[in-house]
């Protein structure tokens, strides 16, 4: 028996090739669209987090506060029970509960004010010395915006959006439990459920080199940007 | 060039109300390159940040190049600064961008086309002594290096003022004195009028043409750099004056010889612009039968001559010694007997 089971787990005769290829095609969508979204909405409530703060440019008690306590909550609330309270906003949203695109919404929104917060360490971490030599020279706000904030930090925020894409990655695994697709629910339905465990064992490895890739890149232009 | 009346800046912070700058007025020539020097908490940053409106006054005026800056619009308020450089202590230039680009960036601000800004760079990097450093990130450089990138980007509109928050402050004394003569050189060259602060009389004596001394928000005394060496009347500059006049050990050295025998006159000599190089001390034993010893003495350069301190020993017969210090008066150099009759 046991013999057979690392015999079927070698062979990966259980593996039917073209499901894999299927749920990595669904993860990389769910993932490159969650992270497309995920770094348009992060790095704006990040800015915005950083901007309104206290002594920056756009000071504003209020709008911070706002922005804060989503980040904090949002961040806080573990992905799993973030899809589940989110289902009737996504059937609203998508008007389906199952495939890949189901799980968009959930996953930019949790993923999002993770990285929001990167993006605001990142831009703390600027500083304050520039920013006033860029206000001394005559630079407007959106100036220092574009050509000092964000140039800056460039480093910081690559390595930030790695990180959150990594997570994404985890993220979309769990997404199986609404019927999204992808790996994740690959490896739980046919692998575990169905005790097939190199379905588990390919699906695994397939995420740890998206894993490996994306970290690497993420090192490589890290590396490459920061100049300090 | 620039005025200032009765401007106060009072912070409100969690200990009550702190009085940084107190009712000063103050007028700056076109030109000139004025020195504000002051202990730490003297208030000397929050007044030239109030310049360019960095800091916003609690009550006065601020007049530069013409312009009221305290009722100006946000965005005329931009323009004047493109009209005033900046530099500071510790250089804030943008790391992500190589020498030549953080060059470019108040122009790129200004709105000034891409081959203007490029021909106008090249002309600054010469200027401050940076060839062939256009391509290297500001990490490579060294902290003068530096401070030359951040005053040719504070050139770079032009300016008709230049602001300096102790820009010599973070670096050694060979490279203050580099930077010190790069300024006096873009003074010179472009008739820029220069304000600095400091609280090194160093920088004050190198390169200062009128000196204010600030304490506790307020501006104590203020004159020509060489008037205030000369006859400094506040506590607070006498001690500034001595950082540049007086060798620290001086008291100490001539106390001990005080008690020597025969130790006869010593005299406290203090030059004042042009006389320090005369050759006094020659005069004085070709004319009177004197022995002179020199003790101790330090000469500093002022941009309008030289300022220091000789301290000598006299001996002779008394009515010699008193011709030889009469004769020392006339020279117009300045006579204290410090020990003797
Ligand atoms: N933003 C601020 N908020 C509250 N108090 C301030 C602020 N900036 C300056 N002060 C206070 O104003 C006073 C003058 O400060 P300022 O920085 O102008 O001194 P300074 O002469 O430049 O000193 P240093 O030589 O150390 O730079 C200090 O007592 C300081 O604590
Ligand atoms: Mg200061």
């Amino acid at each position: 028996m046991n013999n057979l089971l690392v015999g079927s787990i070698l062979l990966l005769e259980n593996v039917n090739w073209v499901n894999m290829w299927e749920a990595t095609a669904e993860t990389v969508y769910m993932s490159l669209i969650a992270l497309l979204f995920t770094f348009i909405f992060g790095t704006i409530l990040g800015l915005l987090l950083f901007l309104t703060a206290r002594g920056q440019l756009w000071q504003n008690k209020i709008v911070h506060s706002i922005i804060a306590a989503y980040v904090n909550i949002f961040r806080s609330i573990p992905f799993i029970i973030l899809i589940v309270l989110l289902v009737p906003f996504t059937s609203a949203l998508v008007g389906t509960m199952l495939g890949p695109s189901a799980a968009l919404p959930a996953l930019i929104i949790g993923a999002a004010p993770f990285y929001a917060r990167m993006v605001e360490i990142a831009l703390r971490e600027i500083d304050k010395g520039v920013i006033e030599a860029s206000k001394a020279m005559g630079a407007s706000n959106s100036q220092i915006i574009f050509k000092v904030l964000i140039p800056e930090s460039v480093p910081a925020l690559i390595s930030g959006i790695t990180v959150t894409a990594i997570a994404l990655i985890g993220y979309t695994a769990m997404a199986g439990v609404i019927g999204a697709g992808g790996l994740g629910d690959l490896a739980y339905r046919d692998g575990f459920q169905r005790n097939n465990p190199d379905i588990t064992l390919i699906a695994t490895m397939i995420v740890l080199v998206f894993v490996f890739v994306l970290q690497f890149i993420g090192d490589y232009f890290t590396n490459k940007l920061d100049k300090r | 060039m620039i005025t200032l009346s009765k401007l106060a800046k009072t912070f409100n912070t969690r200990d009550g109300k702190v009085t940084a700058v107190d009712q000063i007025d103050l007028t700056i020539e076109k030109g000139e390159i004025f020195g504000v020097i002051g202990y730490s908490g003297a208030g000397k940053s929050t007044l030239i940040r109030m310049l360019n409106m960095l800091e916003v006054p609690t009550t006065g005026e601020v007049s530069v190049a013409g312009k009221n800056m305290n009722t100006l619009s946000q965005r005329k308020l931009r323009e004047a600064r493109q009209e005033i450089g900046m530099i500071f202590q510790h250089f804030n230039l943008l790391w992500s961008r190589t020498v030549a680009e953080n060059i470019s960036f108040p122009l790129e601000i200004k709105g000034v086309p891409s081959t203007e800004r490029k021909t106008r760079v090249e002309e600054l990097i010469k200027l401050v002594g940076l060839n062939g450093r256009g391509a290297s990130y500001p990490s490579q450089l060294s902290g003068g290096q530096k401070q030359r990138v951040g005053i040719a980007r504070a050139l770079a509109n032009n300016p008709q003022v230049l602001l300096c928050d102790e820009a010599t402050s973070a670096l050694d004394p060979k490279t203050t004195d580099s930077i010190l003569e790069l300024l006096i050189d873009i003074n010179k060259k472009l008739n820029l009028t220069i304000v600095l602060i400091t609280h090194e009389m160093h920088v004050i004596r190198k390169i200062c043409h009128r000196v204010a001394v600030m304490e506790n928000g307020r501006i104590v005394e203020q004159g020509p750099v060489l008037d205030v060496f000369r006859r400094p009347k506040e506590h607070m500059t006498k001690e500034f004056v001595k950082q540049v006049t007086e060798p620290e050990e001086t008291e100490e050295a001539l106390k001990h010889l005080f008690t020597e025998e025969g130790i006869g006159h010593v005299l406290q000599l203090t030059f004042v612009g042009g006389d320090a190089k005369r050759a006094l001390i020659t005069d004085l034993i070709r004319k009177f039968e004197v022995t002179i010893n020199i003790l101790q003495g330090k000469l500093s350069q002022t941009q309008d001559g030289s300022y220091g301190s000789l301290f000598i020993n006299v001996t002779g017969d008394e009515h010699h010694i008193i011709e030889a210090i009469d004769y020392i008066r006339k020279q117009e150099v300045e006579v204290e007997v410090i020990h003797g009759e």
